[in-house]
């Protein structure tokens, strides 16, 4: 176990800690700029998938782990952030601009869908954004001089000062280094004042307003952020796709991006790592299940959508921490082994309201 | 000039008049209690003037500035703050983080700069972080800087509480029955502590208690409820003694 002596007040905002944190943490960033080196081109496209899915659920980490607010709809900041980079890429736009400017568009919406969801929460805050999302959806299908409905829109190849920026290894590092800088911008917002009135919103909205925090507007900053990192992640991922088209971005990716936070754990950065990791294996994982099964089994329609679901319900009854709270967990035990106590992480029950954990 | 002016508020949910035409002020540097059985309108007149209720009738003024009308979370940048009966603490944060939480009236920084952490920012969190200490220090809460909320016990939740209402820097601090759920010991700690923020930091108190012997220590004047109407102000003797009160906690 590792006591941290404190002695100077920067050493608790600080982003690293302490010196093993450098080690790990240095070692991990290592292995990752060393990628090209032991992965192959298959294994490449699927590390940058995952790191396209991690800033993505950075932002929707925001937003439902920090902020407590809920979307079903973050499949459409996904598809604004796509559609819009891909459509300014065919008029001839250079892409770091088209991503810049998919980035801010996808916040904007962000921004202004948050003003009619921000008298709702919860369940119903769910139900307004997952409409949102099937708004979206349909726009793209009818909206055809612009997305091309249902025949979809290719996506020019990146390419700048004559470099393929499409090709694996060049966006495995475009795909690392947007992750890497997203990820310190989520941090430096956690702990400054803005990311702070966040999580006051999410704990108690009456005493948060009552410390001066203006609910509407730190509410509307959540989203525009997290629609924002979502559009990035969404202009990324069109790169992937190489041809947009409305089915790509349905309820189910919303439910993919909501299973991704949950299931890593919600209101950790660890978790949106955890939790991109395994959305981005699961495909992999459920079409070895296909075909390990039996034909009738593996032919059902919607086993995909339905095993999504069963493993976000899993999660929240016997893990609401998710991954990262179950690492923390195993942690401990070695750390205090053998002294662990079963009970470290077992709530009592609680009857007062104000005793409860959320 | 009093620090805080309420004349003739009312406000009423429905056909239930919880406060009715109560009139008070409060002058700077006092300690000011309100009693009165369940069911007053204690708690109301503090959600009135902290701006969580909106006055049906009449006017609150803080400083000579009505603020009946303003948004709740204005009131905290004019340099109200506030505790809750039950707590309503940041519950999955750390103490610290709670208290850093009350330094937000005094943020001077925007979003662009903090996503950066520019420097700004860093010198911006090290002036909370000081003030944050010298509350923790005020209060003695330095053992519990670290904890996460959910795993204090209850008496400390309260001081929390109050911490991170001190962090505000507030000329008015409403307390909402601080001494609830405390054990006797703790009582008398409070008792101490409320003299200490009321003399040294200069705060005018306004609190709703129903500890007796906290009240008649600490307070200048106590106002008493009954029914959503206003029964007596005066010394705290006086009121303990006065006839209409008795009658209202013992009936006739």
């Amino acid at each position: 176990m590792r006591f941290i002596r404190k002695t100077r007040y920067e050493q608790d905002i600080n982003l690293i800690k302490h010196n093993g944190q450098v080690l790990w943490y240095g070692l991990l960033l290592l292995a990752l700029f060393a990628g090209p080196l032991w992965l192959d081109r298959f294994l490449l496209g699927e590390f940058a998938f995952v790191f396209i899915y991690a800033i993505a659920g950075l932002g929707l980490m925001v937003l439902v782990g920090y902020t407590g607010l809920v979307s079903l709809g973050h499949a459409a900041f996904l598809a604004i952030g796509a559609y819009v980079h891909a459509y300014f890429l065919n008029q001839g736009l250079p892409f770091p601009v088209t991503m810049v400017i998919a980035t801010l568009f996808s916040a904007l919406v962000g921004g202004l869908i948050a003003i009619p969801a921000l008298r709702m929460t919860g369940i119903y805050l769910a139900v307004a954004t997952l409409a949102f999302a099937v708004i979206v959806e349909q726009v793209l299908v009818h909206w055809e001089s612009v997305t091309g409905g249902f025949r979809g829109m290719p996506v020019p190849r990146p390419e700048l000062f004559g470099v393929n920026f499409a090709s694996p290894t060049v966006f495995y590092f475009m795909c690392l280094v947007l992750l890497l800088g997203s990820m310190i911008l989520v941090m430096n917002l956690l702990r400054s004042p803005a990311g702070r009135a966040m999580t006051a919103v999410r704990d108690s909205e009456t005493s948060a307003e009552s410390m001066g925090i203006h609910l509407a507007r730190t509410k509307t900053l959540a989203f525009a952020l997290s629609a924002g990192f979502t559009g990035l992640a969404g202009a990324l991922f069109a790169h992937r796709l190489t041809y947009l088209a409305p089915d790509a971005f349905t309820i189910i990716t919303s439910i993919q991006l909501l299973l991704m936070v949950v299931v890593g754990g919600l209101g950790s950065l660890h978790g949106v790592i955890y939790g991109a990791i395994f959305i981005g294996l699961l495909p992999q994982g459920i079409a070895i299940f296909r075909d390990s099964v039996p034909a009738a089994v593996a032919q059902i329609p919607g086993l995909e959508p339905a095993i999504f679901g069963l493993i976000l319900i899993l999660f929240l009854i016997y893990e609401p921490l998710g991954i990262y709270g179950r690492w923390r967990k195993v942690r401990l035990f070695f750390e205090e082994f053998p002294m662990y106590r079963k009970a470290t992480y077992k709530r009592q029950k609680s009857f007062l309201r104000t005793e409860r954990l959320q | 000039m009093s620090l805080l002016r309420a004349e003739e508020i009312s406000v009423h949910f429905g056909g239930v008049k919880a406060v009715q035409e109560v009139s008070f002020s409060v002058e700077q540097g006092e300690v000011f209690s309100i009693v009165g059985p369940n069911g007053a309108g204690k708690t109301t007149i503090f959600n009135l003037v902290s701006r969580i209720y909106d006055c049906t009738h009449g006017h609150v003024f803080f400083e000579d500035q009505d603020i009946t009308r303003v948004p709740t979370h204005a009131v905290a940048d004019l340099g109200i703050a506030r505790t809750f009966q039950n707590t309503e603490l940041f519950e999955q944060e750390s103490v610290l983080n709670n208290l850093l939480i009350g330094c937000h009236v005094h943020r001077n920084t925007n979003l662009l700069s903090e996503l950066f952490f520019l420097p700004s920012v860093r010198r911006q969190e090290l002036d909370f972080r000081q003030k944050v200490e010298d509350v923790i220090d005020l209060l003695d809460l330095q053992s519990y800087r670290e904890q996460i909320i959910g795993n204090l016990p209850y008496g400390v939740r309260k001081m929390v509480e109050i911490a991170r209402a001190l962090c505000l820097q507030p000329k008015l601090l409403l307390l909402d029955e601080p001494s609830s759920g405390l054990n006797p010991e703790e009582t008398d700690d409070l008792s101490f502590w409320l003299e200490d923020i009321n003399e040294e930091l200069g705060i005018t108190v306004i609190m709703v208690e129903h500890d007796m012997n906290l009240v008649t220590q600490a307070s200048d004047r106590v106002m008493a409820l009954a029914d959503g109407h206003m029964v007596t102000i005066g010394e705290p003797q006086e009121v303990q003694n006065h006839p209409e009160v008795l009658r209202a906690y013992l009936g006739d």
